[in-house]
């Protein structure tokens, strides 16, 4: 199957749109009609055909004008990317990783050709054919965790362990949910989530990072996560917030189906092999209400969940202001009908809104 | 002078200590203002023969009652920007087994442990004590300038005059907490600044 | 499903080094590249011995950048419970094993100025891949290697040969013993130490390097705890609700497996943390073996390593 690649911007006229295709496949990320904090974690070994769990790394429509998109974030603020010392190898790592996983589960798209230590790497959505000394640095154009994460989608935290903890000493973030790679850069696990509210105290990340300690080479995992964000906009970054902050001021009951998207994060985890740090992609979706709405079961969902939404987690995830709003329109897509268990959206099963 | 009590906060927050003596080959200790009250304490002859004191005093007067406890070098210099560098060469020029001391305001002790994380010390290993004044320094997370000494919330950036909330998320590597645009989805409604603690 | 991921391999090479210890080399059965690894390394290998299935852990030593063959280095332990023996006596070049991937629980911190490393016996082998791992990147390193005898005295030749001026060895029968206390004394701010040997030479660098001042995390050490044999014992599975027997010669793990119980594990060593168990009732004592627990839990009676700890006692109930 060979993607149609969307020419879509994610700022200014938000030119950023979903296929019906994309819709269908969107991460919805709520498995039941509420959601708390949970060690949500599964094993992430593909999943359903065209899914966004079926590949390692999912590659879908929105591709090279994500890349677009990041290319302009660095070259206004380099901040974005950022690697410590100890983490170069860390890096090749990952680049081996993406390189292996796209050649192999994307062949019409990404080729990559090995011969000993120099290696042949082939992007075709991107117009990129280079040969460069695998573990040289000064064969490639950027260092090597930056060089690929310019050309896969979704936020990457490389993250060494050490001390029985995560430290996150590495990472490519532009397409984050509120928070700055320049300031939490050399955090532990608990540090850099600690801004999070009501987690700690249910001992979430307790568990979590024990889980994410474990997690060995061949055996990855992954979790969806989620937020709101006005408009289309994947820059969300606290370096920015001064400037897109007033956007969240914008929404009405007109206009609010078309700009408010429900933002969902897959977050997935691979022991990286020859520097044993962890590599946490955080891969973002984003899609509007309207777009959602066209799925009756997760226009029930949707409202349920946001309705019922302790104050303090709307308040962190930032659309606490907006919430009555979002409910008017939500509501009448909400019926009252019981929703099937699960994130799929069961088109063939579930019934039509009947109001 | 009196010890603050912070209240509870954030896991990112740095929480201090009381100065103890530690077995060790070398003992530093970095200070400022009242801070030097925390060396007083806690110095034995014995730490003091195999002891360093860098020392900020920031206008108070413990100086004199620092050189008497003796230590096998002792410097006492304007800012900590201008003893910086002979921070970084001790640390650099340091063995394994050093004993650090860190005592004073938060600004003071960031910065130190910050350059001894640097030298390869784990923050953790790294003795604090907080005494004096509890103004925080900030980074602006938006143009990434220091504001040092800020004691109200919210405050305006030194560098770029955004106007900015001081929230208890801390950098180690920075030495700073973040200070993040209070008026964004609401230009110019900026409350009126009170002090941090209050 | 428990443990790391599989990998089916044939014994291409068994090498002989000296009266204890042995070298066998693993490659992929269909002829595939392995994983790469980070020095420090172990895999579990899987021995069919008659109607037991033992699982052993051994740190990897061949080049973590080599991708065709593993190495392990065996030291026969006849007063173990058989699974070095197995290797010894009945591993033939040529036989098919399964061995899992690569699992790292001793692994280098990569922001060390200088890596020192003890190892006592046996205890080089971790090593032997983290120096090559080192050397590709140029890293800084020193070795104090302490074995009983010249005869004993493995790949020594090979490191004297290849890295004259970081490698120190010493002889136990010739008095030989590594000068602790000033090997530490000097050394740079951000060395991190490493030890991996016995039991009494990890406790020993330990508590030497605490002493000196050392923070624990530039301490680092790898025992592998074989488990003891010890008298047999009864334990109740509450989930799996089943009352199962541990022999003298076998772990409370090999046990539960032994009996279909899905037991996680990971390290079988009792340094993982994966094998858990929360202890539901008991009254008798707990033979606590493990690195993982810290002394209160052990004290508690609430925790149990099923993989080298043991019980003597009435009742023992295990939420598993």
């Amino acid at each position: 199957m060979t993607i149609q690649f969307n020419d879509e911007t994610f700022r200014d006229d938000y030119s950023f749109y979903n296929s019906e295709r994309a819709i269908k496949r969107f991460p919805f990320p709520f498995h039941e009609d509420s959601y708390m904090y949970s060690v949500n974690m599964e094993q992430h070994r593909g999943g359903p055909v065209d899914s966004v769990y079926e590949k390692r790394f999912d590659v879908d429509e929105h591709y090279v004008s994500e890349m677009k998109d990041r290319a302009l974030v660095l070259a206004d603020d380099p901040l974005r990317c950022q690697s410590l010392p100890h983490m170069t190898l860390a890096g090749w790592d990952l680049l081996e990783l993406i390189m292996v996983s796209k050649s192999e589960d994307y062949p019409d798209l990404f080729e990559l050709h090995r011969d000993g230590n120099t290696w042949r790497w082939v992007n075709k959505p991107m117009g990129i054919d280079h040969t460069f000394t695998f573990l040289d640095e000064a064969t490639l154009p950027y260092g090597p965790m930056e060089y690929i994460t310019r050309q896969a989608q979704g936020d990457f935290a490389v993250l060494d362990q050490r001390d029985d903890n995560l430290w996150m000493d590495a990472g490519m973030v532009t397409t984050q949910a509120d928070w700055s790679l320049d300031f939490d850069i050399g955090m532990n696990f608990f540090e850099w989530h600690a801004p999070v509210p009501l987690a700690h105290e249910k001992g979430i990340f307790i568990r979590a990072l024990k889980f994410l300690l474990n997690i060995q080479q061949g055996a990855p995992a992954r979790r969806l996560n989620w937020t709101m964000t006005v408009n289309p906009l994947l820059d969300t970054s606290p370096e920015n917030y001064h400037k897109w902050g007033i956007q969240k001021t914008t929404l009405t009951p007109e206009n609010l189906g078309a700009k408010q998207h429900l933002r969902v994060e897959l977050q997935t985890f691979f022991r990286l092999p020859r520097s044993n740090a962890l590599v946490f992609p955080i891969r973002c979706y984003l899609c509007s209400f309207q777009d959602l709405m066209t799925v009756p079961k997760w226009g029930r969902r949707l409202h349920r969940v946001i309705r019922d939404l302790p104050v303090e987690l709307a308040t962190y995830k930032g659309f606490i202001d907006n919430r009555p709003m979002m409910l008017d329109y939500l509501s009448q897509f909400d019926d009252g009908l019981p929703t099937s268990p699960g994130i799929w959206p069961d088109l063939d099963t579930e019934p039509a809104l009947q109001k | 002078m009196s010890k603050f009590t912070f209240p509870e906060s954030i896991k990112s927050r740095p929480i201090y200590g009381t100065l103890a003596p530690r077995a060790g080959a070398a003992h530093l200790f970095i200070a400022d203002a009242h801070g030097a009250e925390a060396i007083l304490d806690v110095a034995t002859p014995e730490m003091m023969a195999k002891g360093h004191i860098i020392y900020i005093p920031k206008g108070e007067q413990f100086e004199d009652k620092l050189r008497a406890l003796n230590p096998a070098s002792f410097y006492a210099g304007p800012t900590y920007s201008a003893a910086e560098r002979r921070i970084q060469q001790t640390l650099a020029q340091a063995k394994m087994g050093l004993q650090l001391y860190l005592a004073g305001t938060e600004g003071l002790m960031g910065q130190a442990e910050a350059a001894a994380m640097q030298a390869g010390i784990p923050h953790t290993a790294i003795q604090t004590e907080h005494r004096g004044s509890t103004a925080r320094r900030m980074q602006c997370v938006h143009c990434k300038g220091i504001t040092e000494d800020v004691d109200t919330d919210p405050f305006v950036c030194s560098h770029c005059g955004l106007n900015l909330f001081v929230r208890d998320h801390y950098s180690r590597r920075l030495a700073a907490y973040q200070g993040v645009c209070i008026d964004a989805e609401d230009p110019g409604n900026v409350p009126a600044p009170k002090g941090i603690y209050e | 499903m428990s443990g790391a991921e599989k990998i089916a391999v044939k014994v291409t090479d068994i090498v002989p080094l000296n009266e204890l210890v042995t070298r066998f080399e693993f490659k992929r059965i269909d002829g595939g590249l392995l994983p790469t690894f980070s020095g420090g390394a172990h895999t579990v290998v899987e021995m069919q011995d008659g109607d037991i299935t033992r699982l052993n852990p051994y740190s990897l030593m061949s080049d973590p950048m080599d991708q065709t063959a593993y190495t392990i280095s065996v030291r026969r332990d006849d007063e173990g419970r058989g699974g070095s023996l197995f290797m010894h006596r009945n591993v033939k070049i040529g036989d098919e094993m399964t061995i899992s991937y690569p699992v790292n629980l001793f692994s280098l911190d990569l922001r060390a100025k200088k890596h020192l490393f003890l190892a006592g016996g046996i205890g080089i082998t971790p090593f032997l891949a983290q120096i090559k791992q080192l050397e590709r990147f140029n890293g800084n390193w020193e070795l104090h290697y302490a074995c009983r005898s010249e005869s004993l005295g493995s790949y020594v030749d090979e490191l004297r040969g290849h890295h004259p001026n970081e490698t120190h060895i010493y002889y136990d029968d010739q008095e030989q013993r590594i000068d602790l206390v000033n090997l530490l004394d000097g050394q740079p701010l951000g060395t991190h130490v490493y030890v991996c040997g016995p039991k009494g030479m990890i406790d020993w660098v330990r508590q030497t390097a605490e002493a000196e001042g050392w923070p624990r995390e530039a301490i680092h050490y790898e025992e592998f705890l074989a488990p003891q044999p010890g008298k047999p014992f009864e334990v109740k599975l509450a989930i799996s609700n089943k009352v199962i027997a541990v022999g003298e010669n076998e772990s409370l793990l090999e046990a539960m497996e032994r009996e279909g119980v899905d037991a996680p594990y990971l390290c079988r060593g009792g340094a993982c943390g994966q094998c858990e168990t929360r202890v539901l009732d008991y009254t008798g004592n707990f033979i606590h073996r493990d690195h993982w627990l810290e002394d209160d839990e052990h004290a508690s009676g609430e925790k149990i390593m099923p993989c080298v700890s043991r019980f003597e006692g009435k009742i023992l109930v295990l939420d598993r």
